[in-house]
């Protein structure tokens, strides 16, 4: 059986306590909806693109304790990056998510690794890929997305937005 | 073989209620240890376990019983046929059926209701009709609705509830017109336990001359099902919820009823003759169970309503409604917790929401502690619309359960509570 306590750690508890870049970006350039209709877990991430590098990113939402830290962390470790760097992140998260991806192994997830353990738990997968799916959206101009039918992660593979 | 064994020990139970550990000795997945803590099963609503003579009734026939039915005049198959037609005997018994072939076997609940909306409602429903339905439903009693409904160029009217989670009689009538063709309504609310008043309905229906479809899968396990009582005409309920296996599940239908409906699938087994020009369809049952169905599986669920009514439905009814008003009463002092669904008449559902926290995370976190919960929408997303909620965690009770294992959900959800603040 999965160990859960080792999704809920303290690092995941705290960003889910207090999520860091909350709140909405008035002059973002990218902007995306993700929702899980199934669960109802919403969020709306704005980021601001200079030179191709995530200059600012905020979020909101409404949603489990996975996804909201998942989003938090997620904002942290992209800002600064260019947008191939940040796909290239997004990419590696749905395969360290999805159980493709050792967390021991080459990648450039750092301390993001420790939702490594929803691999296990094939319900809450979803919960911790929203965020990043809806990153992958705005960065490819797309007004929203699901993690639902087609863009389902546990099956589809993502999709040339 | 006896397939109710707790009978007798049963009667050395202490006076008026049930001896559960004897009970739960029956039940070997009860044994199991989830993350290293015994297992606290409280997801019933959604599917039951099975006990062992009942687990012993499938092997016993896959092993000396087995081959088709209805088809070859050879000691196996004759016997398979006796004893599937004699576990449709147990089931019209279970439920007080008039007439054997009024109990079709289908693969669940959900069949059962396609097979009414397909049979009754494409034969019966036409454009501009009324199918009234209730905001209770689980989308299995909507959707096939929605289908005809579309279909057709029918209307789905809504009973609505009120703020208890019971549904509003008075309205109830109102929507009962000259359009009406059939009502659609739960005996049980998955999500919320609500019991509706199910024989009124079909009384007040029956006065304007509308038939009545219940959805009893989450009923069976619980309470006596009477279809005299009732008067119903269609009454639908699956095998797993009752301790039996998945795959299979009865409907019930008055005979007059079901002798005027289309077949729902065609194959071998429904008909009487079959040439290219024209095929005449088999007498009911038969017309409804095309193909060979899951004999085993229906077999074993005789077995289930046996061992059901070896325990007693009076005794489950005690021991249930004592271990929900423990549970209510438990989750009630917690600060900070709401339960969603507080009707007066209730089946063993727990149905609620923590403060801040959303149904996933409680799931995931009630797991680590061994507790199974349901979490999410419960297949009944108007329920939680009507509440305005996304979604609940959703404790269920069988008779198994103890209330020991009530203090578990309840320090469960204290931890919850202390984790993700």
């Amino acid at each position: 059986m999965a160990d859960t306590k080792q999704l809920y750690q303290e690092v995941i508890l705290d960003h889910n306590r207090k999520p860091r870049n909350w709140g909405v970006l008035p002059d973002a350039t990218h902007r995306a909806e993700g929702h899980n209709p199934l669960c109802g877990d919403h969020l709306t991430l704005a980021l601001r693109l200079r030179d191709e590098a995530v200059d600012a990113i905020h979020f909101q939402g409404e949603s489990c304790a996975i996804c909201k830290a998942s989003a938090s962390m997620m904002t942290v470790a992209v800002r600064g990056k260019s947008r191939e760097d940040t796909e290239r992140l997004v990419q590696e998260f749905r395969d360290l998510a999805t159980g493709k991806l050792e967390p021991a192994g080459p990648h450039h997830l750092g301390r993001l690794t420790v939702f490594a353990g929803v691999r296990d738990l094939p319900t809450r997968v979803k919960c911790a890929i929203l965020p990043w799916h809806t990153l992958h959206a705005a960065l490819n101009d797309e007004a929203s997305t699901t993690t639902e039918a087609e863009a389902d992660p546990m099956h589809a593979p993502m999709g040339n937005a | 073989m006896s397939v109710n064994p707790s009978r007798a020990e049963l009667q050395r139970a202490p006076a008026g209620g049930l001896d559960v550990e004897r009970i739960r000795a029956d039940f070997p997945i009860l044994k199991l240890r989830v993350n290293g803590k015994p297992l606290v099963y409280l997801d019933n609503a959604a599917s039951s376990q099975m006990p062992q003579p009942v687990l012993d009734r499938w092997i016993r026939y896959q092993t000396t019983q087995h081959s088709n039915i209805h088809r070859a005049v050879h000691y196996l198959s004759e016997t398979a046929t006796a004893e599937y037609e004699g576990a449709r005997r147990k089931l019209a018994a279970f439920i007080n059926a008039k007439e054997e072939r009024e109990v079709i076997f289908t693969t669940g609940t959900t069949d059962a209701i396609n097979l009414v909306a397909h049979g009754y409602g494409r034969k019966f429903v036409a454009a501009g009709d009324e199918i009234v339905l209730t905001t209770l439903e689980h989308h299995s009693n909507i959707v096939p609705w929605q289908m005809v409904a579309e279909e057709k160029g029918a209307r789905i009217r809504v009973v609505p509830v009120n703020d208890r989670g019971e549904l509003i009689l008075e309205e109830y009538l109102k929507l009962l017109g000259p359009r009406t063709r059939i009502v659609g309504v739960g005996h049980v609310s998955n999500a919320l336990g609500t019991i509706n008043p199910v024989r009124e309905m079909i009384a007040a229906a029956h006065e304007r001359g509308i038939p009545v479809l219940v959805d009893g899968a989450q009923a069976a396990p619980h309470m006596q099902l009477d279809m005299q009582v009732l008067d119903c005409d269609f009454y639908a309920f699956s095998g797993h919820k009752m301790f039996g296996p998945t795959g299979i599940g009865v409907l019930y239908g008055k005979a007059a009823w079901l002798e005027k409906m289309q077949p729902y699938k065609g194959g071998g087994d429904m008909i009487l003759s079959v040439t290219f020009e024209k095929t005449v369809y088999n007498v009911i049952p038969g017309k409804f169970e095309a193909g060979t169905p899951p004999i085993a599986a229906a077999i074993t669920l005789g077995a289930a309503a046996d061992y059901i009514t070896g325990i007693g439905i009076e005794r489950i009814h005690a021991h249930e409604t004592d271990l929900l008003d423990y549970a209510t009463d438990q989750v009630n002092r917690l600060p900070g917790v709401r339960i969603i669904g507080t009707a007066e008449k209730k089946a063993a559902v727990l149905s609620f929401v923590v403060d801040g926290v959303h149904p996933h995370d409680v799931g995931t976190l009630l797991n680590e502690e061994g507790v199974a919960v349901r979490t999410g929408h419960h297949c009944a997303q108007p329920v939680m619309q009507r509440f305005g909620i996304p979604a609940t965690s959703r404790a269920s009770f069988a008779f198994y359960n103890t209330h020991a294992e009530v203090d578990v959900l309840v320090a469960g959800i204290r931890k919850v509570q202390k984790v993700l603040r």
